[in-house]
């Protein structure tokens, strides 16, 4: 990047450390912070529509949707993250390599599985096997992102779902006797209502949603915690020319303080997220509210 | 204008000429000198170097990605990549899931590295990268395993006292134990592991198979192969075919 750093060797100091920030591979490190908030970015409120979504179903008056929303609370809920990461992504790419081998390549005749090989045909393959890089990459963080989405979705909907039942019943009864549909209720009642309710623990998931990036090397996305931990070990002077001892101690400190920062930023948002949502609201919060208002 | 629909032409002919033999080679990125990701943040290493030499001789193009070490043969059998280049051992065990090419790097000994010459590396705490040829031999011997997923978590705990040696490739460790100033030296003799270094690729994919085996023997011919070795293992006995 500077021209002084074409001879990393002849520098000390101040100067070898900006040369030594600024290398390539320190730009994939500032490069990932990038993808692990575009991550959170899109993944959140994918999870919240996944989540919402949930609650809706587990709460229906049909049954088999009953069924299906309270199994997909309860069967994410209990299965470990990382062996969903491990199991579900790879189960969902070669589900959709095989639907498409199917329609694709219909005169196919060798099996599918060969001993332990998945194969299927050229034209099949999900990104196609000569495709660039980056749709490799592009793929993997979509693969990402549903993967999350779906897990964090149904800790959502869980919490959505308590949100839901927690809205006192004579505010339903109220709208009910003024002779609003069901749906009219829900929307109009019921919905706005929850919020208050579910956001404690939606802010929970948040937090923790933060800090479960690093499950995304398991897909092959490199985030922040792997480019730390690649950068941060020991280098010696044959294959760099900025060789360090062992380095990991300041790299995670300063994902500490990155995740800190983070957190503390969310915390604060949450917290005015949550005085506004009490405001007119039938809880305890709400009243003391109308109460500092009046005097 | 002629030239350059000519031109457009002949780009798009070599584009999909080209497309339709990708290769994607897979490796970890954390062993030098076989492979490590340079300052630029690429792949780079003895396989870097070898790989690309074979893909020109193949006539293949290929493309570079890196994986975790532990999950290297399930990415590969799933197809997410067509080769593992990463220093992998031949061994029986692998062989049964994936086929190797021949070997590109002849049988090679394994080390211990350990703070002092007289460290317990058969009673003792040794490390060693998690699903290596290493991490099975200590695990005959008597001493505890201590695993770890990076090899360079492996040294690290070596350095702090976790334990009291590493057991891993010679040509991994040797410009560790250089560069370190006297801190680390070797322990006790080398153990001669595995059957030589050779690419991993799944059992079906014959045709990938033989065009790089024809490269390997190609590169072994012409002493290509040798020259690259000596230049990326120096030493005063460079290992060679």
């Amino acid at each position: 990047m500077f021209s002084m750093c074409a001879s990393p060797e002849t520098l000390a100091g101040f100067n070898w450390l900006l040369c030594y920030l600024t290398t390539a591979k320190h730009m994939s490190l500032y490069y990932s912070f990038g993808t692990v908030l575009l991550l959170l970015a899109i993944t959140a409120p994918a999870a919240m529509l996944f989540g919402f979504g949930g609650a809706m179903a587990a709460r229906s008056r049909v049954l088999p949707l009953q069924w299906f929303g309270k199994a997909y609370i309860s069967v994410v809920r209990g299965v470990p993250d990382i062996a969903f990461f491990l199991f579900f992504v790879i189960a969902l790419d070669q589900g959709v390599e095989y639907l498409r081998h199917v329609v694709k390549c219909p005169d196919w005749d060798q099996p599918i599985r060969q001993g332990n090989d998945f194969i299927v045909c050229d034209i099949a393959k999900l990104p196609l096997g000569n495709a660039a890089q980056w749709v490799h990459e592009i793929y993997g963080f979509s693969l990402a992102v549903l993967t999350f989405a779906i897990v964090f979705g149904a800790f959502a909907a869980n919490v959505l779902y308590g949100g839901m039942r927690a809205v006192p019943r004579p505010q339903l009864e109220t709208a009910e006797a003024y002779g609003m549909t069901s749906r009219q209720t829900f929307w109009r009642i019921l919905v706005p209502q929850m919020w208050v309710f579910a956001l404690p623990g939606l802010s929970n998931l948040w937090m923790v949603l933060i800090k479960s990036t690093p499950l995304l090397f398991l897909l092959g996305v490199e985030d922040i915690v792997y480019w730390s931990r690649e950068l941060g070990g020991t280098k010696t002077p044959q294959f760099t020319d900025f060789p360090h001892g062992d380095w990991r101690v300041w790299y995670f400190l300063f994902l500490l303080v990155f995740y800190l920062a983070f957190t503390r930023l969310s915390e604060v948002v949450l917290d005015r997220v949550m005085a506004r949502l009490t405001r007119g609201q039938a809880t305890a919060a709400g009243e003391a509210h109308r109460k500092a208002l009046v005097t | 204008m002629k030239l350059t629909t000519l031109t457009a032409a002949l780009a798009l002919m070599a584009g999909t000429a080209m497309a339709q033999d990708t290769v994607r080679m897979g490796t970890e990125g954390a062993y030098p000198p076989y492979n490590f990701i340079n300052d630029a943040g690429e792949v780079d290493g003895f396989e870097r170097a070898l790989g690309d030499e074979l893909c020109k001789r193949a006539e293949l193009t290929c493309e570079w990605v890196t994986n975790e070490w532990d999950s290297i043969i399930p990415n590969l059998v799933s197809g997410n990549y067509d080769v593992i280049i990463a220093g992998m051992s031949i061994t029986a065990e692998r062989d049964e899931v994936i086929d190797f090419t021949q070997d590109y790097y002849p049988p090679t000994a394994s080390a211990y590295v350990g703070l002092s010459a007289d460290a317990d590396i058969m009673g003792g705490t040794v490390s060693a990268q998690v699903s290596t040829i290493q991490a099975g031999y200590v695990a005959e011997t008597g001493a505890t395993l201590l695993e770890f997923a990076t090899p360079d978590e492996t040294i690290a705990a070596v350095r702090s006292g976790e334990a009291v040696a590493v057991l891993a490739d010679y040509d991994y460790l040797a410009p560790i134990v250089e560069a370190s100033g006297g801190e680390l030296m070797f322990v006790g003799e080398p153990v001669p592991l595995g059957g030589g270094v050779g690419m991993g690729l799944r059992e079906t994919d014959t045709e990938l198979k033989d065009a790089m085996n024809a490269a390997i023997t190609s590169m072994k011919e012409d002493g290509t192969l040798n020259a690259l070795l000596a230049e990326w293992f120096p030493s005063d006995a460079p290992p060679s075919y």
